[in-house]
């Protein structure tokens, strides 16, 4: 088992090196730089000024060099002052260092936002534990539903409700958080008025009034894919011969279902919920987005809109780790409730 | 000047009349499929269920809403007539005296329209890019499975690099105005459209290797049509002007294609992987055929049940997809009728107008939901034998 975990870490760090590689060779091709350029710079700049501003912040050096001073084992150079000709930081808004130093995610250091002014780590983690709130409550509403869904579903096979429950999930898996955001907003903020379309002032405190429509909308989409898998796992297992042993020697159906069924019809959803993670960072981006709420996915569509580099990085970095660490945990946490799995 | 507006009884009835050609088509081709039911093998099951009838249905009326556009919609999509901006559904054009089915948006352009419209983009696009993340993961997936080891390993990991990345990070990396500038969406679009010349190529030589009358007419036709296709596709050079596409829609596709084939390929590499030890397949290796002619001609086919299934899902997943980069501003024109720019524009302005958005989201959430009812009813068809 532990030698399992540390190849599937080894991998997982192997992955995360192409992942950022290529996240920084795309960030870093010419067109994007020019924007980054033109945006940092003032308006109506020469080609060359722009090339200056570049060359001047570093951006011109080896590709290689570059990666590895923002991974850190290269050393990060200051950059020249063309005035007094003494090496000067980089960047005045994020104290970068005026002696070369190995300064990059290894130590902890993520770099500075070009964006926001700031260190990368001042913006993302706020904006991370800000979007962790929203997925916890996404999680304690989204995985009851949709187990409580999935296990009336799949009790009966065939049955009225069944048939009721799958069509009612099919639906739910059709339903993208642009287009269920949309229709809750008309429904919930524009007719009825009972919710707030816009999560903006949740940051200052979360209120029923500003956080339902979000969290609806997120948990939405996974609720009718964790039930159809639950449903599925349900339907087998009440096929079991154990269930039938039980149902014959006189148990009551309700009682078989809880004390028998539930706990091996269990353990395929918490792999499907681990595997959630990956598209739930997806509909965040889309739901923080339209009902602004300052988040990661909110962090990262303004990185990716105003190629902030170092930003942007660093949000790649977290969802790939995020989407690595789920699939490790669900692998592991599968061999564990499941004995006759044997990871090798 | 005043707007005049006619009933909401009237709007019902008359988008229902507009859709008129849809309705005889859906007629003809539901009627049909009723009366030879039986000889229609896995679609004619699909008309035994309520579920499957209703997928089918969905599916086939946007099918015919995208090839019907132009007779359906009463006006230009891009059109914009000033008096109707931001009209409330049922306006009356003054001009023409054409109704505002839906309404107009914030830009005066007809809603109804561009939902009609927004079908043909929507249905060019998803199914083409599955079409082409099939074949890629279906060429690459087959191999891996069969022979495992070292092919297996370097692919497998390449697959789960690919899925490793969130898919909205993957669009903002991939679509964007500066990549069009570089090689590289011409270099993927290089690469992914070789695949399906490759596979009809090793499909044909396996099967009639030795029957050369056959062989090169089968491999003379694709390397042609393939050829053709090719050269318009990616060098924008079709010889005779007919295949043609945008650069920033070769963007969208080549996106959509490399995020859902890795997916194509770990459903291929699991089925080879567990069908490959069948008796039939030791019986193909008995008599010597080659690895490929076993792939292709004894595997592919016992696995088109769940490969069928997943494609049905996997458009839907396609459209869902477009939408979200139409939600984003990627890489569509910002003038462009499809679903998700249309959803994105409205969902804007949702405090003071709600009706530009209710049709496209409507339409797009209808046509996924056909799509899963039917990959649903297939499923449960394909189980049953």
């Amino acid at each position: 088992m532990l030698s399992f975990v540390i190849r599937r870490l080894g991998t997982m760090a192997l992955t995360m090196l192409c992942l950022t590689m290529i996240v920084f060779f795309l960030i870093n091709l010419d067109p994007n730089l020019k924007k980054l350029a033109i945006s940092q710079t003032e308006m109506h700049t020469s080609a060359e000024q722009l090339e200056n501003w570049l060359a001047g912040h570093g951006y011109r050096q080896n590709f290689f060099v570059r990666y590895g001073q923002w991974l850190g084992v290269v050393p990060k150079q200051p950059v020249t002052d063309p005035a007094t000709g003494k090496p000067a930081q980089r960047f005045t808004f994020c104290n970068d260092p005026v002696v070369p130093t190995f300064s990059g995610v290894l130590e902890g250091d993520f770099g500075c936002s070009t964006k926001f002014k700031t260190t990368v780590a001042s913006k993302l983690f706020p904006a991370l534990s800000a979007t962790g709130l929203l997925m916890l409550c996404v999680l304690m509403v989204m995985v009851p539903i949709s187990l409580l869904v999935g296990i009336l579903a799949g009790m009966r096979e065939g049955s009225r409700t069944d048939r009721t429950l799958s069509v009612a999930s099919i639906a739910s898996t059709a339903t993208p958080e642009y287009v269920s955001g949309v229709i809750f907003t008309v429904i919930f903020a524009s007719w009825l008025g009972w919710l707030n379309g816009s999560a903006a002032s949740a940051s200052q405190g979360i209120t029923f009034y500003n956080f339902t429509l979000p969290v609806m909308t997120l948990a939405i989409y996974g609720i009718g894919y964790i039930a159809r898998m639950t449903r599925a796992s349900m339907v087998e297992v009440m096929t079991q011969q154990y269930i039938r042993t039980a149902r014959l020697k006189g148990l009551s159906f309700g009682s078989v279902v809880v004390k028998h069924a539930l706990r091996n019809a269990l353990i395929a959803p918490f792999t499907v919920i681990m595997l959630q993670f990956p598209w739930l960072l997806t509909g965040v981006v889309i739901v923080e987005v339209m009902f602004r709420y300052q988040g990661f996915g909110y962090t990262l569509v303004e990185a990716a809109g105003n190629n902030d580099i170092d930003l942007l990085l660093g949000c790649s970095l977290v969802s790939v780790f995020i989407v690595l660490i789920t699939q490790l945990i669900s692998d592991v946490g599968y061999a564990f409730l499941n004995p006759r799995i044997r990871v090798q | 000047m005043q707007v005049e507006y006619i009933s909401a009884f009237n709007v019902v009835l008359g988008v229902l009349g507009r859709f008129w050609p849809v309705w005889i088509a859906l007629a003809i081709v539901m009627g049909a499929s009723f009366a030879y039911k039986k000889k229609l093998a896995l679609y004619g099951q699909l008309f035994d269920s309520g579920v499957g009838i209703v997928g089918v249905g969905i599916c086939l009326f946007w099918l015919f809403t995208a090839i019907f556009a132009s007779t359906i919609s009463p006006f230009d999509p891009l059109a914009q007539v000033p008096i109707m901006k931001d009209a409330l559904p049922g306006g009356i054009e003054p001009v023409s005296k054409l109704i505002y089915y839906f309404g107009g948006d914030k830009l005066a352009r007809d809603v109804f329209s561009r939902m009609v419209y927004g079908s043909q983009i929507v249905l060019i696009i998803a199914p083409a890019a599955t079409g082409f993340a099939l074949m890629v993961g279906i060429t690459l997936g087959l191999p891996a499975g069969y022979y495992g080891g070292r092919i297996d390993t370097v692919l497998s990991f390449l697959a789960n690099l690919v899925l490793a990345f969130p898919v909205i990070l993957l669009f903002y990396l991939l679509v964007t105005p500066g990549i069009m500038d570089t090689p590289i969406p011409y270099a993927m679009a290089g690469l992914f459209f070789l695949f399906p010349i490759i596979f009809f190529s090793v499909l044909f030589w396996t099967r009639y290797k030795n029957r050369p009358d056959r062989l090169y007419i089968l491999l003379g036709l694709t390397l042609v049509i393939g050829g053709w296709v090719y050269a318009g596709l990616v060098f924008d050079k079709d010889p005779l002007k007919i295949i043609h596409i945008d650069p920033n829609q070769l963007n969208i596709f080549v996106a959509v294609v490399f995020a859902s084939s890795p997916g194509v390929f770990r459903i291929v590499r699991g089925l080879v992987m567990d069908i490959k030890t069948r008796d039939y397949v030791a019986a193909a290796q008995t008599r010597g055929e080659s690895p490929w002619y076993i792939m292709l001609w004894e595997i592919l086919p016992n696995a088109r049940g769940p490969l069928i299934v997943d494609a049905c899902l996997r458009i839907g997943y396609t459209t869902i997809l477009l939408g979200t980069l139409g939600y984003f501003g990627l890489g569509l024109a910002p003038e462009s009728p499809d679903w998700g720019t249309a959803i994105k524009d409205a969902s804007r302005l949702l405090r003071s107008f709600i009706h530009p958005a209710l049709p496209p989201t409507i339409a797009l959430m209808s046509f996924v939901l056909g799509l899963n009812l039917l990959a649903d009813s297939l499923r449960e068809q394909s189980m049953k034998d």
